[in-house]
């Protein structure tokens, strides 16, 4: 099995848009509520990712 | 919490099955869009996974913090189902060693089996009529 090297931002984008994509498909009950769903979460992986990692950068010092 | 409209021996098989395979649920109660989906997003990140090295649990006890890791972790993997079965059975065995790429394996893995349980819970919503 080929090894991968992803870095924190890479692994953190490819988990953020399985996960979104599969938290669309089971909370909503409309084709169109579970796309905008999947967007909604996505923006909330990123808004946390960036979030939090800025919060650490000003926080290391 | 009310009482499910079906009995057990209806949708234990179904659910059973979304566990075995993700996505086979779905894929029984004909919403085979929503199958193929939910049977790539969690395949690719088991597979992701598997090629950053993560490690699997095997069920520890000692101290809470220990048992709630791995014994939480070996239920993440378990849920995997057909993948986390044919991986074990493969041989793979990774020794949980310090490194990022590492640690975020090691995550997807059980990460993957955890939105196997989303799906789980979804089939057993709409087998039971919760959900339309």
């Amino acid at each position: 099995m080929p090894k991968m090297n992803l870095s924190h931002l890479e692994a953190s984008l490819l988990f953020a848009v399985l996960c979104s994509v599969v938290l669309g498909i089971v909370t909503k009950k409309t084709d169109r509520e579970r796309i905008s769903y999947g967007l909604y979460c996505f923006g909330c992986f990123l808004a946390a990712l960036f979030g939090l990692g800025w919060l650490m950068y000003f926080g290391h010092g | 919490m009310s009482k499910p409209n079906v009995g057990i021996a209806q949708w234990l098989p179904v659910v059973a099955l979304a566990w075995l395979v993700p996505g086979a649920g779905h894929f029984l109660l004909k919403r085979t869009t929503r199958a193929a989906l939910l049977f790539f997003c969690i395949l690719i990140c088991f597979l992701a996974g598997l090629m950053m090295r993560g490690a699997l649990f095997s069920p520890q006890t000692g101290d809470l913090f220990t048992t709630v890791i791995y014994c939480g972790g070996f239920i993440g993997n378990l849920a995997n189902g057909i993948f986390y079965l044919l991986t074990i059975w493969l041989g793979y065995s990774q020794p949980d060693v310090a490194g990022h790429v590492h640690d975020y394996g090691t995550k997807f893995l059980v990460g993957a089996g955890l939105m196997n349980v989303l799906a789980m819970v979804d089939v057993y919503e709409l087998v039971t009529g919760r959900k339309t």
